[in-house]
Formats: C-alpha cells, sequence, structure tokens
C-alpha cells in the first residue's frame, strides 16, 4: 500500500450456532440430511405457527458475546427484517434491530508491534435461510429449507482494520476463540461460519470515511484475504487516476481472482424492521451473564501467555501450541505424567501434528492418549527403544490405541542394551572389518559410523546406537 | 378527533415504493385512492402523539408482563418430506422448485 491512502476495513461474521434443533423449533441442525426434511410449520412459515426461542441458543450467543468482551444487553428483543427471497420462506427474517443481545467487544490483534485492538460493534441473534442450487436445472432454482431456522449470531467490528492482513487475523482470532468455546464448528468452507467485508479508503491523516464497497462470497479464510488485497489495489487505482470509488456490493469471483459488480441491486434495500409479535421481549438476568461467564473456559490468549510464564515457551510455539484447544490440553495432559517439556513440544510440534494432518483430522479423532505419548517419551529417554523405533510406536498407537509398551514387545523394537550381548558383535564386527577398524584407528573418526552402522545390522536394528558406539571405541583404543 | 389531510403528503412515488417494496401489482388508476387511504391512516395513527410519552419506555410487545418464553433445545417432530411439500405450487424430487433466480453464467 503505498503511502497515499488509509485502508478502512470492517468485517460482519456469522456463526452458526452448533445447537441440536433450530432456533425457533424443534427441527434437528443436522448437517447433510435428505432435502427438506428437517423442517416443520414453524420454519417452513405456515401460517398458525409460532416460534419459541431456543434457550441453548440463546445462552451459546451469550457465551460468545462475553468471549469477544461485549456488554451483555439487560433487555433483548427480536425483530423482523422484511425481504424477498425464495431461500425466505416468510418473506422475513427474524433477526434483532435495535435490541440486539450485546454491543461494544474487541478482538485483540497480537502479529503486529504490540497489541491492537479491534472493536465489536455488536452482536445479534437471528435465523438462518434456506439454501438455493442453482445447477440442477436450466430453467429452474431447487430450493432445500434444512438450514432455515439454523441459529446465527452476527457480530459487526468496527471498521477498525487497516489491512487485508489485520482483517485475516482478525478472522483467524476469532474463529480460534469461538471454537474455544464449544458452540460453533467455525468451518468457513462448510458455511458454519460466513464473513461479509466492506473496505473503503482515505487519505491518510483524513477522518472521514470513503465510499464503502461491501464485498461478498468470501468461502475461505484466503479468499477473505485475497479479495481484499484486490479490492484495496482496484480502489486506489481508481483514486489515482482521478476516479471515484462507487459504493456498492461486489461479488468476489475465485476463479479470476476478481471483485465484480453486483448490478442488480440498484435500489437500496428497505428492510422495514419492526418487533416481532410472536415474539416476548427477554430479560437477561446478571446471576445469568455471571454463571455464564465463570463457564467459560481459558481463552487463546490468556492460554499463551500461562505457556510462556509456566513452561518457558517461546510465543511461535506458545501459539502454536493453543492455536487448537484439543491440542493445548493434550500438551498439558501429557505434562502431567512426562515433564520433559521441551521433548512433549518437540513431539506434539513434530510428529504428532504429522498426523494430524495426514489424516486430516482432529486430536479427538485419534487414538493417541496422553499417557501413551508420556510412555513413548520416557521409554526413548531411557534408551528402551531408539528414536525411530519411538515413531513406529506412536504411528501404530494413534491407529490402534494400544498401549506403546505392548507395541514394543509385539514388534520386538526394544533396543539391546545389555552390554555383554553388544560386546560379542562389536568384537565380531571389529574383526569382520580390518580395513575400518584400521582407518579408526589411524585417526579417521568418521570409521565409527560405518562400524556402528554394521551392528545395527548384525542387530537387525534393536541395538542401542550410542552403547553400540561407546563399546566400538573403547574396543578399537585398547 | 383530528382531521388533517396536509398533515401528510403521501406522494404517489410513496404508493408505488410501499407498493414495490411488498411485491403488490399497483394499477395506475388505483394509486389516487391507495394515497389517500393511506393518508388517512397516517393521520388516524398521529392522535397517538398527542399522549404525553415522557418518560415511558417504548412497548414493543402487547403482552407487557410476560419475559423470557423459551424452549429447551430438545428435537420435535419435523413434517415428511411429501408433507413439506405438500402445498408448493412446483417441485421437483426433494426439492421445491422456483423460477430461475439467477442469469447463467
Ligand atoms: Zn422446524
Amino acid at each position: 500500500m503505498g503511502s497515499k491512502y488509509e485502508t478502512v476495513i470492517g468485517l460482519e461474521v456469522h456463526v452458526q450456532l452448533a445447537t441440536r434443533t433450530k432456533i425457533f423449533c424443534g427441527c434437528s441442525t443436522k448437517f447433510g440430511a435428505d432435502p427438506n426434511t428437517q423442517v416443520c410449520p414453524v420454519c417452513l412459515g405456515l401460517p398458525g405457527s409460532l416460534p419459541v426461542l431456543n434457550k441453548r441458543a440463546f445462552e451459546y450467543a451469550i457465551k460468545v458475546a462475553l468471549a469477544l468482551e461485549c456488554d451483555i444487553q439487560g433487555t433483548v428483543k427480536f425483530d423482523r427484517k422484511n425481504y424477498y427471497y425464495p431461500d425466505l420462506p416468510k418473506n422475513y427474517q427474524i433477526s434483532q434491530f435495535d435490541m440486539p443481545i450485546a454491543y461494544n467487544g474487541r478482538v485483540v490483534l497480537t502479529s503486529g508491534d504490540g497489541e491492537r485492538a479491534i472493536g465489536i460493534t455488536r452482536a445479534h441473534m437471528e435465523e438462518d435461510a434456506g439454501k438455493l442450487l442453482h445447477d440442477q436445472d436450466p430453467a429452474s432454482s431447487f430450493i432445500d429449507l434444512n438450514r432455515t431456522g439454523t441459529p446465527l449470531l452476527e457480530i459487526v467490528s468496527e471498521p477498525d482494520m487497516r489491512s487485508p492482513s489485520e482483517a485475516y487475523e482478525y478472522l483467524k482470532i476469532l474463529k480460534q476463540t469461538i471454537k474455544y468455546l464449544d458452540v460453533s464448528d467455525c468451518n468457513m468452507e462448510e458455511g458454519s461460519l460466513r464473513c461479509d467485508a466492506n473496505i473503503s479508503l482515505r487519505t491518510k491523516g483524513s477522518k472521514a470515511l470513503g465510499s464503502k464497497v461491501e464485498i461478498k462470497n468470501l468461502n475461505s479464510f484466503k479468499a477473505v484475504r485475497d479479495a481484499l488485497l484486490y479490492e484495496q489495489e482496484r480502489q486506489e487505482d481508481l483514486l489515482e487516476e482521478g476516479g471515484a470509488v462507487k459504493q456498492e456490493t461486489r461479488l468476489w469471483d475465485e476463479n479470476n481472482a476478481v471483485t465484480l459488480s453486483m448490478r442488480s441491486k440498484e435500489e437500496a434495500q428497505d428492510y422495514r424492521y419492526f418487533p416481532e409479535p410472536d415474539l416476548v421481549p427477554f430479560e437477561v438476568g446478571r446471576e445469568v451473564v455471571e454463571r455464564i461467564r465463570s463457564e467459560l473456559p481459558e481463552l487463546p490468549s490468556a492460554k499463551k501467555s500461562r505457556f510462556i510464564e509456566c513452561y518457558g515457551l517461546d510465543a511461535g510455539d506458545a501459539e502454536l501450541l493453543v492455536s487448537e484447544r484439543p491440542v493445548a490440553c493434550f500438551f498439558e495432559a501429557v505434562l502431567e505424567e512426562c515433564d520433559d517439556v521441551r521433548s512433549v513440544l518437540n513431539w506434539i510440534k513434530g510428529e504428532v501434528l504429522k498426523h494430524l494432518k495426514e489424516h486430516q483430522a482432529g486430536l479427538d479423532a485419534l487414538k493417541l492418549t496422553p499417557s501413551g505419548l508420556a510412555s513413548i517419551i520416557t521409554m526413548t529417554a531411557s534408551g528402551k527403544i531408539s528414536g525411530l523405533a519411538a515413531k513406529e510406536v506412536l504411528k501404530d498407537h494413534l491407529v490402534s490405541g494400544r498401549l506403546p509398551s505392548e507395541i514394543v514387545k509385539e514388534k520386538g523394537l526394544e533396543q539391546v542394551s545389555d552390554t555383554a550381548e553388544l560386546d560379542a558383535v562389536a568384537a565380531r564386527v571389529i574383526e569382520d572389518n580390518p580395513k575400518s577398524a584400521g582407518d579408526y584407528r589411524s585417526g579417521k573418526k568418521n570409521a565409527l559410523s560405518f562400524l556402528i552402522g554394521q551392528v545395527m545390522r548384525e542387530t537387525k536394528g534393536k541395538a542401542n546406537p550410542k552403547l553400540a558406539g561407546e563399546i566400538l571405541s573403547k574396543k578399537l583404543s585398547e | 378527533m383530528r382531521k388533517d389531510k396536509n398533515k401528510y403528503s403521501i406522494s404517489i412515488e410513496d404508493v408505488s415504493y410501499a407498493a414495490r417494496l411488498s411485491r403488490i401489482e399497483l394499477e395506475s388508476d388505483k394509486m389516487g385512492k391507495f394515497r389517500e387511504q393511506l393518508n388517512d391512516i397516517l393521520v388516524y395513527i398521529d392522535q397517538l402523539n398527542e399522549v404525553d410519552t415522557e418518560g415511558v419506555a417504548p412497548t414493543s410487545h402487547v403482552l407487557t408482563s410476560m419475559r423470557n418464553v423459551f424452549r429447551e433445545d430438545e428435537p420435535g417432530t419435523s413434517l415428511p418430506n411429501e408433507k413439506a411439500l405438500a402445498n408448493a405450487p412446483a417441485k421437483s424430487g426433494n426439492f421445491f422448485k422456483v423460477p430461475k433466480i439467477i442469469k447463467e453464467s
């Protein structure tokens, strides 16, 4: 970004709350059911049906808002947002207009110089719309209303971000925080987290905001960053050429890596909000807020600081461990049984994360146990198994769930650390390789690794290589 | 009752805008009639402004004493697909079917 302009970005994020049932009816929210089988008179908007708020959805929303340091409002109501679209069976969406559940929160970015707080204007609850399929038939669109009525929390940020990478980090921390609460999958590719971005440019030093462009159709974190980078450049070019940025909604075209104007919307939207007469207002008592606050887990930023302080980790390692709550919890669980922080860290950073990536799964999908990893580390440290064998044991353990000690026994991975046995093998190896033995004696120290290799071969890899080296060099210097 | 027809002057444009928002097709010779009726309604409702509401919180709901009506997050019964689609003007397989709403790219 050149020196002349400042970029101003705000994000609107929708998060699906992972309740069992919909926000206003008892239909299941489970993903992947046959189309239009998780619907009822309420979510189909049939006359005479009445919505009733899902208590868990309400509490999840409060939980997220608290984790984002918002002020929970004492009185909350729902409103109808009126518009026509085939994915919206009632022709209005139940949302919150002027009395949302929360205002005034923040997300703290840490990757730049020092901390930077990005404000959250408000968070409000609403119902999701259905799903439209356009590719099934040339002349018509198909509608699946299973998703209709899935609880959503919309989180609106202040226009506080100053670059696409800040927007990316905000989104990353937001997702991490909400995932810690276990109230949403936050999967952008599957649509349980959705993001629209507002971006404008202004001359540096100016207080007034430039005309903003809203970007939609952002289906991944990468898309958010790429679309914002593209739009930042497009707007800068326009302004540099003496043109003006038109206030409009643009769609991100992933394949061509450009934003395109949505020309269809000529007229500003007029949603004619009014209070939802079918839902009475909600009062949120202080004791409810405090109970939910007390249930909040330790959040990523606090955990990161504690890891740095308690375990002497550097910021990068701490960040890596806390990026997913199960990994952070696993790290501490292993440390309960094995106090070698360095080894535990290195095993998790290396092998464990590698396997998670390979299996494309979370820790919970694998059978790896904290005591399993602790025992592998202990066996390696004591020389019972080699580093190589340890990796093999882990690979077996995380799929089979068998005890590492059993795996070692069954696969015969135990190292030979018996001095008498290795002594005999070493003597034989020296005798069979007089040239290498001579080389070593005449000062070519690296001949020793060849001889250790021969010992390993003789013992089919079971010799403790460190011990074998010691015995060989002792024998060769006799 | 105060009847000041000039208090609100709903324009023909306002009427046609409201009709468009509600997806109602109005013939142009009906515009004048609706303009007058909408105007009357607003003048009538305007009487409420004569009440002193200083210090009274806005009422968003008629059941002023009722609060916090929740349901537990327990699954209820959904409709079978045939029933869900029973009243649909058009359907295909398990889906509701509507005229294509986006252009072919
Ligand atoms: Zn339903």
